[in-house]
């Protein structure tokens, strides 16, 4: 978490009046694709997706984890803009996804081990498709967004339940192989929960951020009872309540309606706290699992960015191109530091590693704070 | 927009008067009475004789992308920028409070109101930069690293760098403004390698100026080069045509090394000592066995004792021109302190800057001279060595730093 919480709380106040309902979009689940559900095998190595050209409007995938690992699937418009995507598909489960999509060329992907690019196909969508008006595309920017905080949010709700139950299971294992990844969810999404201010704290507080009389709860109260106590069995009712604030702030940032603005200004508040918390080790002192941060962080950032693309596109092709290529120069950094599925620890880095990494944020940094100005510029 | 300084636009703007105010270029390189600001563009790039300001702030930057023509771009900008800010502007053409709302500001805002505070900003290339973008072949010889010298403790962070910057200033708000607007443009193209504040001056650099006092509380360049020394200045300062490549030319070379100081060990020693050490008094700065400051030394006269006057290892004589084939430089370094060391003692020292017509024949062989016997050895550590080519002045708006180095063919 960040020091100043009510940032993007502030931002929402600002001069940028559209208030965006989200627009069904496909996420209802209760659309009727024609010609019936577009079924895709994932397995660890495969990504079977049934057709490769649909019709504009809504289509269903039904996806089927064969594989080992933990899967996801993704529809991916240009610029890895989000589409659509279902989290946290579990080994042996099935998953449906509704996705509208007017005509253009998209991407499928699964990623086995909810890691990198995944396993890419093309998928093309035939029809009529008026281009958007600069409203309609700022709207859409937004609801794209919120699918992708509606996404994040089931799935970190559901992983914390698991990590939650290892906790009181005296798991510690198991609970430390499931803290990282929980934390994934939220790290994605962060500035949304910022809106919230006592519950970020609750949440996601370090020990020396908690208040005189409160106690030190939540993700990091329980990694140090995993990492420096290797005793979790006084933790259950701390597990118990992160359980509770997790499911408030889920239903909170479900209802909850952002502005473009406040996406713009979400992706750069990602990038700030990979700057000031997980290139220094502070967030994760006690498990040293920041690199999973770092990496949720930026995806977050990127997920924003992309729901903004179509108007960047638009008003400032510029500046997307140096936003790519910046957001490759991190993905490229931080991939040199990858264990398995997973991350090196932060003490395993050096300080010419962090250096690096530190001037690969500061050049995605500085161009992602000019995203606001122009998505406030008046078309 | 009007090219308003930053002072008299809040000025202006207090008494409520829509002017503007014209600045006068002005050719020399002493700072204007009026708008306190150094003339930006010239033969040679400010900040090396313009009398030396009370303020530094150094930064050595690592190039850190691979992209020439990003590299170029960049120098466009920061000379945009730093002509800007030499003449008390803000370092981007909007400025620190003009902009709309949601953009960040692109100027940091903490020189507003304050004056241009007669700052240069002075900047070098280093030799690692000539290893990269199709340089090599204009690397000058006189660009070679430095070696190694006896008793070296250097800090390889602290060292070297592609691209060093030096802001010099009357005012310590102001060359930091200058610096940190800089990094800031810079991002992603170069990165911080390291830094160093100075805030107490230890050279004059014209005769206009009284010498003054390093750490040790020596009067410290009484016999440096001074503006108002043309001829010495060709002689041993300015490249000269023929010297090396012509994109050097009108350009020096400039030597930094941070000198830490054990002053706490330096106090307890007595004074008789500590000026036979340095080879002057300490009050008036008089070379040992003279009355004046700018007496000659005398390197001959022996004492009742039949001991030389001026000790054969005092740090005037190894360091003289004399000792030295006549190397001189123009040094104007300054005193830094750097808070603590946890030990008790103060991390402070001298940053030694210098300029010259050839490292080879000044600082390599003066450095030689001193590494190895100077007294004052015992009382100093040498942390952080660098060189850089710094080239001449810029001929006017269409020129930029680094285009005769870059834009070749």
């Amino acid at each position: 978490m960040r020091n100043s919480p009510r940032l993007l709380a502030l931002v929402t106040a600002g001069s940028l009046g559209v208030s965006l309902a989200a627009c069904g979009s496909g996420d209802a689940g209760t659309d009727e694709a024609a010609g019936g559900p577009i079924a895709v095998k994932a397995t660890d190595s495969s990504c079977e997706v049934a057709k490769t050209s649909v019709d504009a409007g809504t289509s269903v995938f039904a996806i089927t984890n064969g594989g080992n690992k933990v899967t996801e699937f993704y529809v991916y418009a240009a610029g890895d803009r989000v589409m659509a995507e279902v989290e946290n598909i579990a080994p042996g489960l099935s998953r449906n996804l509704h996705v509208e999509l007017p005509a253009g060329t998209y991407e499928t992907a699964c990623k086995p081990g909810m890691i990198g690019k995944g396993i890419r196909g093309p998928l093309t969508v035939s029809g009529s498709a008026a281009p958007l008006t600069d409203d309609a595309a700022l709207l859409a920017a937004t609801a794209s967004y919120s699918r992708y905080v509606k996404s994040q949010t089931t799935a970190l709700e559901e992983r914390t339940a698991e990590f939650v139950a290892a906790v009181k299971a005296g798991d510690i294992p198991k609970a430390k192989a499931l803290f990282p990844i929980s934390r994934t969810y939220w790290e994605r999404i962060e500035p949304v929960a910022e809106i919230f201010g006592d519950l970020d704290p609750r949440i996601d507080g370090r020990e020396e951020v908690t208040e005189e009389g409160m106690t030190f709860g939540g993700f990091h109260r329980i990694e140090k009872d995993l990492w420096v106590a290797g005793d979790v069995s006084k933790s259950g009712p701390i597990a118990d309540q992160l359980m509770a604030d997790i499911k408030e702030i889920v239903q909170k940032a479900n209802a909850e309606k952002l502005s473009p603005l406040q996406l713009a200004n979400g992706a750069k508040a990602l990038l700030d706290e990979v700057a000031s918390g997980k290139i220094t080790g502070e967030e994760d002192r006690y498990s040293h699992t920041d690199l999973w941060d770092f990496n949720a962080n930026i995806e977050g950032s990127k997920a924003a960015i992309a729901a903004l693309r179509p108007v960047l596109e638009e008003r400032d092709p510029e500046l997307v191109k140096t936003l790519d290529a910046q957001f490759a120069n991190v993905d490229a950094t931080l991939g040199k530091h990858r264990a398995g599925d997973g991350w090196k620890l932060h003490n395993q880095l050096t300080q010419a590693d962090l250096k690096e990494l530190s001037d690969a944020i500061n050049a995605l940094a500085e161009p992602i704070s000019q995203v606001a100005a122009v998505v406030a510029k008046k078309a | 927009m009007v090219a308003l300084s930053r002072r008299s636009a809040l000025a202006l703007a207090g008494a409520g008067v829509a002017g503007s105010a014209a600045l006068v270029a002005c050719k020399s390189s002493k700072p204007d009475p009026v708008t306190d600001a150094v003339a930006f563009t010239g033969e040679h790039q400010a900040g090396i004789v313009t009398p030396a300001q009370d303020r530094l702030h150094f930064v050595a930057f690592d190039v850190i992308t691979k992209d020439r023509d990003r590299l170029v771009q960049l120098l466009k900008d920061w000379t945009a920028a730093a002509a800007r800010m030499t003449q008390g502007r803000d370092a981007g053409e909007i400025g620190a409070v003009a902009g709309i709302p949601e953009a960040p500001p692109d100027d940091t805002g903490e020189a507003i109101g304050l004056p241009a505070a007669a700052l240069t900003l002075t900047i070098g290339f280093g030799p690692s930069l000539f290893r990269r973008f199709g340089l090599g072949a204009r690397q000058p010889a006189a660009l070679a690293p430095l070696p190694k010298f006896t008793g070296d403790t250097l800090d390889a962070s602290l060292c070297d760098g592609d691209i060093a910057i030096q802001a010099c200033a009357n005012d310590p708000q102001v060359a930091v403004h200058a610096i940190r607007n800089l990094a800031r443009i810079g991002m992603g193209v170069v990165s911080v390698r390291w830094s160093q504040l100075g805030f107490g001056r230890t050279s004059s650099t014209s005769t206009g100026q009284a010498t003054p006092r390093n750490l040790f509380g020596f009067k410290d360049g009484t016999r440096n080069l001074k503006a108002e020394e043309p001829d010495l200045l060709r002689e041993h300062l300015w490249v000269q045509p023929g010297d090396g490549p012509d994109w050097m030319t009108g350009g020096s070379y400039l030597v930094t090394r941070k000198i830490r100081m054990l002053v706490e060990t330096w106090d307890r020693s007595p004074l008789a000592e500590q000026e036979m050490i340095i080879g002057r008094t300490k009050g008036i700065g008089a070379p040992v066995g003279m009355a004046d400051e700018f007496d000659d030394v005398d390197f001959t006269s022996v004492g009742a004792d039949g001991e030389p006057l001026l000790a054969p290892v005092a740090h005037v004589r190894l360091a003289h021109p004399d000792t030295n084939n006549g190397a001189r430089m123009l040094r104007r370094g300054y005193n830094f302190v750097d808070g603590s060391d946890g030990l008790g003692r103060l991390n402070a020292g001298l940053f030694f800057i210098a300029y010259q017509r050839d490292p080879r024949t000044a600082f390599i062989p003066v450095q030689r001279s001193l590494s190895g016997r100077d007294e004052l050895n015992e009382y100093i550590r040498h942390v952080s060595s660098a060189l850089f080519a710094c080239p001449p002045g810029l001929s006017g708006p269409s020129d930029f730093w680094g285009k005769a180095l870059f834009e070749y063919e």
